[in-house]
């Protein structure tokens, strides 16, 4: 534990502008090593694409990241607080979005917002111009006394982010935020995303469509539980002669022995 | 900003996860007629209907003697409200066929010098014949039978006679309601407490929104009592309720003390709500929640508490796994105090019983929730 610590400080007085850090992070379950020495850096306002294919370690790592897993070895830095000593303060500097659909359907779109702006803490002054800012970005002004599980399926995912992004976190993470939702409302989608980024919020988000990594600013291909590849996504399709990201990742994948969940 | 752990915090955090928690409850009318239903249909239910109370409980009367006496006695069967005399007849063998075809429930045979031995003997006999297949229904006729036998006697002035005295402790009126309202209470509490609760915390596993709560800064601990405040709460409404309607639909009064009743009760709610959070901690669907609080939690109350089968007469090892059953004690507590008018005093042992439970299983949820968690 001292040597996280005494890591942890040189970490940041070195690298300021940096949101995630880790070195050789991994969770083993047993004989199961799930994620393996993972090391990456993300820049702070980067969006950082995280690929892989089902059971490759993505969400045990990005569990890891947010503090839901605890690491069974290695170093990981979030937003400036060590992930083993810093779970407090680290959780206060990041959003979340699940790979479930993670608001109330039961409860009206404000009173969504005011309970996830009531368990981050916001006051009640701050979260008034927070949420009011959130429902003009989306256009919402005369659904706020709607049932959220009323609302298709684009604009549940488009106010999941947003309420995700309401105390203005350091870094949000997303996991698979654009699953069963059409192309149209995808690119919505990811002009939110282009928009936090430009508000200086990192996006670190998992996804399965290849189109997305192309979006991203960097992304890495992880391969049973280790990172097979991590770059630009036209330096990888340079690296792999190729023109499209589907053939990257296939390249990559081609070689994985895990397979499914 | 940053003093996100302050005390204004944790406060505004208790405060909108608490409200969140009440428009569950409200929008779901499932949820709000298993709460709030549940209660009156089942005291009004125990009450009423599955009472073990006598009531026009049907019966022949074979009397031998025909004579001044017996006649007396059969009128006083009849009068009382208890009692319907379906046939008077001298022919024993009438009694089995009848009870065979379930007509009645009871057969009083008065011999052939019914009245000559009562005034010249020491005693007069009086057969009752009940039908032993229904044992509890069965003993309570008895007592019934015997009682109305003792009041005659009595009304007679005959004082050279032995009449068994029977008397119920407790519940003179031999009213069926004393016996169904505590087991009622700790019946209703425990669904209440141990189901909604599993349910509602693990439906937020299931949905996925468990997850965003971890991840936020509220503390898992504050989370989960946020869960259940709403629900202590709730319980306390039902509580509310199920007295309001026993004392004033069932006329069974509160003896004792209401605000040792309430606080003991407040206690035992915890105790349920302990389980509950145990339970959602353990399991992963809201059926499966459901269903290990129904088998293992509303099973027990009703047939290991004492309020439907006397735990005296269970085989040993039942009785030993009735001790495990919370609603067990609490069944004696209410009993105590609210039937009987007993003080703290008299239920500390049960008192000190339910706080050890809660205890331990809020120990072992921490400990379970723990593991969980990394």
């Amino acid at each position: 534990m001292k040597m996280c610590l005494f890591h942890f400080r040189e970490m940041e007085s070195t690298n300021n502008n940096l949101s995630i850090q880790t070195e050789k992070l991994t969770k083993r379950f047993g004989d199961f090593t799930a994620v393996n020495e993972i090391t990456l850096e993300v820049r702070k306002g980067e969006i950082f694409g995280f690929l892989g294919a089902n059971g490759a370690g993505k969400t045990t790592a990005m569990r890891m990241l947010c503090g839901l897993s605890k690491p069974t070895a290695g170093k990981a830095v979030i937003a400036g607080y060590d992930v083993y000593k810093g779970t407090e303060q680290i959780k206060k500097r990041i959003g979340y979005m699940s790979q479930k659909f993670s608001l109330y359907e039961d409860l009206t779109i404000i009173e969504n917002v005011s309970f996830f702006g009531g368990i981050y803490g916001i006051t009640s002054s701050q979260l008034k111009i927070n949420s009011e800012a959130l429902i003009n970005r989306l256009g919402l002004e005369n659904e706020t006394k709607k049932l959220v599980g009323s609302l298709p399926l684009g604009w549940k995912q488009k106010l999941a982010f947003s309420v995700a992004i309401l105390h203005q976190p350091e870094i949000v993470f997303l996991d698979e935020p654009t699953g069963g939702v059409d192309p149209v409302t995808r690119r919505q989608f990811w002009d939110l995303i282009y928009d936090a980024s430009d508000a200086g919020i990192t996006v670190f988000v998992t996804t399965h469509y290849l189109d997305e990594a192309e979006y991203c600013n960097r992304i890495s291909i992880m391969v049973d539980g280790s990172i097979a590849a991590l770059d630009t996504p036209s330096n990888l399709k340079k690296k792999f002669a190729t023109e499209s990201m589907d053939d990257v990742f296939y390249e990559l994948a081609r070689g994985a022995k895990r397979t499914g969940d | 900003m940053d003093n996100t752990s302050g005390f204004s915090v944790v406060r505004n955090q208790l405060f909108s996860f608490v409200r969140k928690e009440f428009y569950h409850v409200l929008r779901d009318k499932k949820v709000l007629l298993i709460l709030f239903g549940m209660p009156i249909v089942q005291v009004l239910l125990f009450g009423f209907v599955l009472s073990n109370e006598v009531k026009d409980t049907r019966i022949i009367v074979i009397d031998g003697a025909h004579d001044e006496a017996s006649r007396q006695l059969i009128s006083k069967l009849e009068a009382s409200r208890y009692f319907q005399v379906d046939n008077i007849s001298s022919n024993e063998s009438e009694i089995e066929p009848t009870f065979r075809q379930g007509k009645i429930k009871a057969a009083i045979v008065f011999p052939l010098n019914f009245q000559h031995d009562l005034q010249h003997g020491n005693s007069a006999q009086v057969q009752i014949i009940t039908d032993g297949t229904d044992v509890n229904a069965a003993n309570t006729i008895n007592s019934y039978i015997i009682s109305i036998i003792h009041d005659f006697s009595s009304q007679e002035k005959i004082p050279y006679r032995i009449i068994p005295e029977v008397r119920m402790l407790y519940n003179p009126q031999l009213l069926g309601a004393p016996n169904f309202v505590p087991g009622v209470m700790a019946m209703v509490l425990m669904l209440v407490c141990v189901m909604m609760t599993a349910v509602a915390i693990v439906k937020e596993k299931e949905m996925g929104t468990m997850e965003v709560l971890l991840v936020s800064p509220m503390r898992p601990l504050l989370v989960i009592i946020s869960k259940a405040v709403p629900y202590l709460l709730l319980s306390l409404v039902n509580l509310s309720i199920i007295i309001l309607l026993s004392v004033y639909v069932l006329d069974v009064p509160v003896k004792g003390s209401v605000v040792l009743l309430l606080s003991l009760s407040t206690l035992f709610i915890i105790t349920c709500l302990a389980l509950g959070i145990l339970i959602s901690i353990q399991t992963d669907s809201q059926q499966a929640a459901m269903f290990a609080s129904l088998i293992g939690m509303l099973l027990p109350t009703i047939m290991l508490s004492g309020f439907m089968f006397p735990i005296e007469n269970m085989p040993w090892p039942l009785q030993l796994i009735s001790n495990i059953a919370p609603s067990r004690w609490y069944y004696i507590i209410v009993k105590d105090v609210m039937i009987k008018g007993a003080g703290f005093s008299s239920v500390w042992k049960e008192t000190l019983i339910l706080v050890t439970m809660t205890i331990v299983l809020l120990a072992i949820s921490m400990k379970k929730f723990k593991i969980r968690l990394a």
